[in-house]
């Protein structure tokens, strides 16, 4: 299904502009259901119910100097926040979001780009968005950026493992990489939440540790290390970095719908496919309350904590859940 | 993560109930908190019955100020500009409310019972010119009144220099 590549850039065109409004308003969500577990209001002053608070933000954020210390590196400083961003923003190419649709005589795919190996760009994005936090906080020249920035990257890159290692068992399970068949193999028998519950579960520690929140949030704990790597990032900048953050939660939080929960399509019902894009942004609604749910719940882990539950728990939980899963598909067919 | 799974999950209901529990907020402008009696808000000069004021210039307040925030300049009462029944009256009265850590010394400081601090606690203005208070505007009544909590609720007296607040 190929499809005229001025279509293509306009579908990428919304749907990065919708993954932005969604990080926007994931900022309000945030504080809002938070404050609500903790027995407080959110911001309830920029508008009705704060609504005008991220775009209050936003101004903020614009307005507000951004600062460029003398002791750091001019175009590593610059491009940092930008990797970041631009590596979380692009992983939504690949996600699929509905079925194709034809809109006069055009054909308008389901997905930005269909890309038969979408599984494993996905986490070459990712590995690639680990460097702008590297760079960040060490062309800031700063002590606390740069132990932020590696205690962050060692974080990151111990969860890879694991994170990478949990959607094995949905890849033996689908027999392809790519996330179209997945999602179109998931309509067809039972959602791989059902027989992938172990990969789905360390899929979501694992997304959690990723994109550094709580309960794995040392690197922005403020007591902690200043602000880790983004302490000399300000104004837009530093919002750069919290977009990629949030976007990078979005993202996780989508491939979790597309792999384990059945991507656009509705659960038995499948007469109302075709609204697939409602049904995706629901579940990945509620993927977010699950995310800040967890860290108004769970206190912060230390760091040895942190490191020895990635490598000794994570990862020799995920590879037998692989192995069993290759075990069973072979011993089935 | 934690020796015990369960607790954890126990831990998500309770964090769970909370959103459907009213939140315990005050929110400020719809709601204002009632101050105690001897709350120290602005300060506030006090006239005799008579319309004499109260205050004769002795800059006792100046003196006891930690924060040196009060300009007292003294002029001779003269039979026909009489305006505080001693030997002289405050010419000028100034106080600098952005410097003022409102500690009541000034109250406790004036034998005339001239000043006190008075319950007005919303003094935010947009230049730090304007926080510069003139006798005129410290003598007259607050605009907006805040809500003062009833004093019979509370045993500790209250003093003869605050009983007009």
């Amino acid at each position: 299904m190929s499809e005229l590549w001025w279509i293509s850039a306009i579908k990428g065109f919304v749907i990065i502009n919708i993954v932005l409004l969604t990080f926007a308003y994931t900022t309000l969500l945030e504080r809002k259901a938070l404050a609500r577990m903790q027995l407080r209001y959110g911001p309830n002053r920029a508008g009705p119910y704060g609504l005008l608070q991220p775009i209050a933000d936003l101004v903020k954020l614009i307005r507000k100097e951004s600062f460029f210390p003398t002791a750091a590196i001019d175009i590593p400083y610059i491009l940092a926040p930008v990797v970041s961003a631009f590596t979380a923003l692009a992983a939504f190419a690949v996600i699929p979001y509905g079925k194709g649709w034809q809109i006069w005589h055009y054909h308008v795919n389901g997905v930005v780009a269909n890309v038969p190996i979408s599984l494993i760009l996905i986490f070459a994005l990712g590995s690639i968005g680990i460097y702008g936090f590297i760079v960040g906080g060490w062309a800031s020249e700063s002590k606390f950026s740069l132990l932020g920035s590696m205690r962050t990257c060692a974080q990151l890159v111990s969860y890879e493992v694991s994170l990478a290692l949990s959607v094995l068992g949905v890849v033996i399970t689908a027999g392809s990489l790519s996330l179209v068949h997945i999602v179109h193999n998931q309509a067809h028998s039972v959602w791989y939440v059902g027989p992938q519950a172990v990969g789905f579960l360390i899929f979501l520690i694992s997304g959690v540790a990723e994109t550094s929140r709580a309960p794995f949030d040392l690197p922005e704990a403020e007591q902690e290390l200043v602000a880790g790597y983004h302490t000399e990032y300000s104004g837009m900048r530093w919002g750069l970095f919290q977009m990629a953050e949030y976007v990078n939660m979005i993202t996780l939080s989508g491939l979790a719908i597309t792999l384990f929960l059945g991507g656009w399509h509705f659960p038995f019902a499948h007469g109302v496919d075709f609204l697939g894009p409602l049904w995706f942004f629901l579940k990945l609604l509620v993927l977010l309350f699950v995310f800040i749910w967890l860290r108004a719940t769970l206190p912060r882990l230390r760091y040895d904590q942190l490191m020895s539950f990635g490598w000794k728990i994570l990862l020799p939980v995920a590879t037998v859940n692989a192995f069993v899963t290759a075990l069973v598909v072979v011993w089935v067919n | 993560m934690s020796p015990q799974p369960v607790d954890t999950l126990k831990g998500f209901g309770v964090t769970f109930k909370q959103i459907f529990k009213k939140p315990i907020t005050q929110q400020y402008p719809e709601y204002k908190r009632p101050v105690y009696p001897r709350f120290r808000g602005r300060h506030r000069l006090w006239r005799h019955e008579n319309g004499l004021e109260k205050c004769v210039g002795c800059s006792l307040c100046a003196a006891a100020c930690p924060a040196d925030c009060i300009r007292v300049v003294a002029a001779e009462n003269t039979p026909d500009n009489r305006v505080s029944p001693g030997e002289r009256y405050a010419r000028i009265y100034e106080i600098n409310l952005s410097r003022c850590i409102f500690c009541g010394y000034c109250e406790l400081a004036c034998p005339f019972d001239a000043i006190t601090l008075g319950n007005e606690y919303e003094l935010a203005e947009y230049d730090r010119d304007d926080q510069i208070y003139t006798k005129d505007m410290l003598l007259a009544e607050p605009i907006k009144r805040v809500p003062v909590a009833d004093a019979e609720l509370y045993d500790t007296p209250i003093p003869y220099y605050r009983s007009h607040s």
